[in-house]
């Protein structure tokens, strides 16, 4: 693909431009409030309302005969909401647990919207092609007017949850204090979760009932990894979400039978792949290396422990030991010359031939600190 | 009833029963939404394995895929470890992950052939009939019949086999470990156990609608008993009964079998929520409703008791304090202080309660038994 | 809402009543179990007060109630004469520190500022005045120069420095506190108990929930001893006792030795 030729597309190709705005819009909402989903410990319950809200976009079809996003929006919206209140109902009445809610509500709703949708198909009116799109997404279906709504309902989102910033936060930090504040915690909670309907119910159309919530709960979990404040959480959680929309999206549209759902999927989940990984502090890689170079000290000061206990076995401290008693000692676990280099280097040892090695005055000195640290600790 | 329609029931029922029986522990160990991830999962499992053998009720693709399934228990248990994100993102990161490799694998490459991005959600139930199992020339049934029915055998076989283990590892895992069973290869064996059936169901009622299968009729008998042999019977029951109305749903609306199977699963399980007889919302209402007097019949006689013989006691022993002091409405007040005397438990004196004798044991007794 | 009343209120503009706290005929059920039975509790302004009680006898659903958290049965509770939630400025609030989860993306510094947050009222952000405060809070609690620090990288006693502060920045009359002690190190009990000590005497009311009954005497002044019912409440040189504490504590306390006129100590009571 001619990368210079997708650029000049992206801006002048009706089709790819709205494709790419769409999908940025998509990103960045989800991303946002996909954070504190995620915060929230809410992470599934994305899944369960995206798959909650496929009844309502049939219903809605089958109610106003309109494909417009307003009318499906609205009806997805309303559905993944009662979706939500069931699982809260089911799991504050019965003894069932909630991830046992949210599996009945997400499958039963799903499956009822499957039925809705094989009706509407076998009906004899030639406005109803392309519902089935909501299950995996077409993003080359999107319309400028979709993009216009999208833009909208995502714009008053992003906005209502900057206004009640500091208030979110509290709730999703630290609700019980929030009310002992005086602040009305359970709508604020009715307002957030809203908002987290919102966000899911906009992705719809470009990625798909089945896989929307991992737009949500990917994005923030790649910037969780970068940062220790919730506002660049929030902002790069956004970025990453709209990054991957835009590729995955443009990627679809100019490959042929390449969903856009999944894509979309594949290009986040690469994102939390590297942040993963690469992220610094958290990343496993610095986490590795960390645990490495720990690993690597305490080898090197138990050596030199292992040299001054022989060695005060003798009057003289700096008396030396071959090679193998400290192999020995070290309990065969290796790389006893490498670490002896490392202490020559810094001046603890040196070597009288090449299979003994004493302590040098410094290394006395190192070894007898290293204990009392040692003692002080215990 | 054409034979065909007698076969889909048939299929689904034994499907539904498969289901079920794992779908038990799922709930009881809260494991529910592992379901969820496994049967996104194993797609990509399906998929790979169909490239290698093209026949999806092949015993030897069963197994291929179902290692998906644990696969991808394993990705979350090791995603878990590293503490970078909390369990339930964990589980939400995995599966999508495989699940659209798996779409876009059958949309680019298998989009002609037996699967297709459809059959992946909603399964093909309208045409297992259609797939038969013929030895030495004889037809002897559908396929899938056979393929859930081994499934459902090696359930029941792997739970009633250790039962007693997956019992106790469920209810205490600190217990089980104490005794020697290990929880992780429990946890594992079951997990297999759910992947495969998933596996095998996937072909009827495509990737989603296994977890209906799996969760809604086991939350409903867990409604129903406390038993655990009990619940896995009813469960089971309830599974064929979603699966034999979904059908008759799906033939009357003219709409997608498995689609209604999972409609009638969740029908079934409001039915209960709402009608079960100790747990259901209506005898807990109920119940409620009925402990209210008694609790309030209760609390005043504490209040009694608790300002006996105290300087406050003439003002606390008024029926106009109750309002002030309990925050009691007038009429809710009478009426608990007419359920008291009715009870023998005080006495109306010109507006002022006294306590019985049987009212300050009835008072002690509460205050002791709580 | 009662976010937009005064920013910052003194005694002199409090009720007449003498008492900090009063709960009258107080109970509370969950699912018609009930946990609190009738309870009638005084706390006179200016006390230092421990609830202690054996486990499951309600004390944190007591500071619940009185923070108006949880649905009462029955009775009512006045903070200064008035209804708790016409005085959520006047009452700041100490939760357990498990409550919530410390690897939430935050710094030290914005957690406290969360105590500011009530008086700011709906919307407004938190600026320097607040940020003013939080640091010289930090600082009463020796955590100064934590303040940029993620919250996940603090040890047990610091989160609950953390969580002190917090309530101080709040400002308030009353404090009720939930086992402020619980897994702290020695040093950091001292520095909580100094600083406990330090806000009674500038006239501040303090409740704390408790489990170690041998220090009840050595820190506070006043005490509520709980099982479902209320035992026991006042000074506590007059209601600390033996007696009292076997009735709240049944046979599961086994008192060894008479400590002083005051107190008793004991091993073996089961706390957690």
């Amino acid at each position: 693909m001619d990368l210079g030729a997708l650029f000049y597309d992206l801006f002048f190709d009706y089709t790819l431009r709205t494709v790419a705005l769409g999908s940025a819009v998509l990103g960045i909402v989800s991303g946002a409030l996909g954070a504190y989903a995620v915060l929230r410990k809410q992470s599934l319950l994305g899944d369960a309302m995206s798959h909650a809200a496929l009844p309502g976009i049939a219903i809605a079809f089958l109610l106003t005969g309109s494909k417009a996003s307003l009318v499906l929006i609205l009806g997805a919206a309303i559905a993944g909401w009662i979706g939500t209140l069931f699982i809260m109902s089911i799991v504050r009445l019965t003894r069932i647990k909630f991830d046992s809610a949210l599996g009945l509500v997400l499958s039963v709703f799903f499956g009822f919207g499957l039925v809705l949708l094989t009706i509407i198909q076998k009906m004899p009116n030639a406005n109803q092609a392309g519902l089935d799109k909501f299950l995996f997404g077409q993003a080359a279906a999107l319309l400028e007017r979709d993009v216009i709504t999208m833009s909208i309902l995502g714009s008053i989102a992003i906005i209502t949850m900057m206004v009640f910033w500091k208030e979110f936060k509290l709730l999703s930090f630290d609700p019980d204090f929030g009310a002992t504040l005086g602040f009305p915690m359970r709508l604020l909670d009715i307002l957030l979760t809203t908002l987290i309907v919102l966000a899911i119910v906009l992705g719809l159309q470009t990625v798909g009932v089945v896989l929307m919530s991992a737009m949500i709960v990917a994005p923030a979990a790649a910037a969780r990894q970068w940062t220790d404040r919730l506002g660049t959480m929030v902002f790069l959680s956004s970025i990453f979400g709209a990054l991957a929309g835009i590729v995955g999206a443009l990627l679809s549209s100019s490959i042929q039978r390449l969903p856009t759902g999944p894509t979309i999927v594949l290009c986040i989940s690469a994102i939390v792949i590297v942040s993963l990984f690469f992220a610094p502090r958290r990343g496993l890689v610095w986490n590795w290396i960390r645990v490495r170079r720990n690993r690597g000290r305490l080898h090197i000061e138990a050596i030199l422990e292992d040299l001054y206990s022989l060695a005060s076995a003798h009057d003289n401290p700096e008396h030396a030991h071959s090679i193998a008693v400290l192999r020995l000692m070290s309990s065969g676990k290796g790389g006893v010359d490498k670490s002896l280099k490392t202490l020559e280097e810094q001046g603890y040892v040196r070597s009288v031939n090449s299979d003994q090695w004493a302590l040098t005055k410094a290394g006395v000195e190192q070894a007898q600190n290293l204990m009392k640290i040692r003692e002080g600790n215990n | 009833m054409g034979f065909e329609q007698f076969e889909i029931q048939l299929i689904a029922s034994v499907v539904a029963a498969a289901c079920a029986i794992p779908g038990v522990f799922l709930v009881l160990r809260s494991m529910a939404m592992m379901s969820d991830a496994i049967s996104h999962a194993i797609l990509l499992g399906i998929v790979l394995a169909f490239f290698v053998i093209p026949d999806i009720s092949s015993p030897l693709l069963i197994i291929g895929a179902a290692l998906s399934g644990v696969l991808t228990v394993s990705l979350v248990e090791l995603l878990n470890k590293t503490r970078l994100v909390k369990e339930d993102a964990s589980i939400g990161l995995v599966f999508p992950v495989l699940f659209s490799i798996g779409v876009i694998l059958i949309a680019r490459y298998a989009w002609n052939v037996h699967l297709d991005v459809h059959a992946v959600l909603l399964g093909e139930l309208a045409f297992a009939p259609f797939d038969r199992l013929i030895i030495f020339g004889n037809d002897i049934g559908p396929k899938s019949l056979y393929v859930m029915g081994t499934i459902l055998i090696i359930n029941l076989f792997f739970i009633s086999l250790f039962y007693k283990e997956i019992k106790i590892a469920t209810f205490d895992a600190g217990l089980a470990a104490a005794l020697g069973f290990s929880p992780g290869l429990i946890h594992y064996g079951l997990m297999s156990l759910v992947s495969v059936t998933a596996v095998g169901a996937f072909d009827a009622v495509g990737s989603i609608l296994v977890v209906a299968l799996m969760i809604a009729p086991p939350a409903a008998a867990y409604l129903l008993t406390d038993n655990l042999t009990k619940m896995i019977l009813i469960s089971v029951v309830l599974g064929v009964i979603s699966s034999i109305s979904g059908f008759w749903l799906a033939i009357f609306l003219d709409a997608n079998i498995a689609g209604a199977m999972a409609t009638m699963a969740g029908v079934l399980f409001v039915l209960v929520f709402l009608f079960a007889p100790d747990r259901g919302i209506i005898a807990i209402a109920r119940r409620r409703s009925h402990q209210r007097w008694e609790f309030a019949g209760k609390m005043l006689a504490i209040h009694l008791l608790n300002h006996e013989g105290t300087q406050d006691e003439e003002r606390e022993s008024q029926i106009q304090h109750l309002e002030e002091n309990l925050r009691w409405k007038e009429s809710f007040a009478r009426r608990v202080v007419h359920y008291s005397a009715n009870n023998g438990f005080l006495l109306v004196n010109d507006d002022r309660l006294v306590l019985t004798t049987r009212g300050r044991e009835y008072a002690k007794e509460s205050i002791v038994d709580n | 809402m009662h976010l937009d009343k005064v920013g910052s209120l003194n005694k002199g503009d409090l009720d007449m009543s003498e008492n900090a706290i009063e709960v009258e005929d107080l109970t509370v059920a969950y699912q018609e179990k009930p946990v609190l039975w009738d309870i009638d509790l005084t706390v006179p302004e200016g006390v230092l007060m421990a609830i202690v009680g054996p486990n499951g006898a309600g004390k944190t659903t007591l500071i619940k109630a009185i923070l108006n958290l949880v649905k009462t049965a029955a009775g009512q509770i006045k903070i200064y004469g008035k209804t708790s939630s016409d005085q959520k400025r006047l009452v700041g609030y100490v939760p357990q520190r498990g409550s919530v989860d410390w690897d939430f993306p935050t710094s030290v510094k914005d957690v406290v500022m969360m105590g500011r947050y009530g008086a700011l009222g709906w919307i407004r952000r938190p600026g320097k005045e607040e940020q003013k405060m939080a640091l010289s809070a930090l600082d009463k609690v020796g955590m100064l120069q934590y303040a940029e620090r993620q919250i996940s990288q603090l040890s047990g006693g610091q989160q609950q420095r953390v969580f002190l502060a917090r309530a101080l920045v709040q400002d308030a009359q009353v404090y009720l506190m939930d086992e402020p002690f619980q897994g702290v190190d020695a040093t950091t009990e001292r520095a909580i108990v100094s600083l406990l000590q330090e806000l009674r005497k500038s006239g501040k009311t303090v409740v704390v929930v408790h489990h170690d009954l041998q220090t009840v005497p050595e820190y506070f002044d006043w005490t509520a001893l709980l099982n479902v019912r209320l035992i026991a409440s006042g000074p506590v040189q007059e209601v600390f006792t033996e007696e009292n504490l076997r009735l709240t504590y049944g046979g599961r306390v086994s008192f060894l030795k008479h400590n002083g006129e005051n107190g008793v100590s004991n091993i073996g009571q089961r706390t957690g």
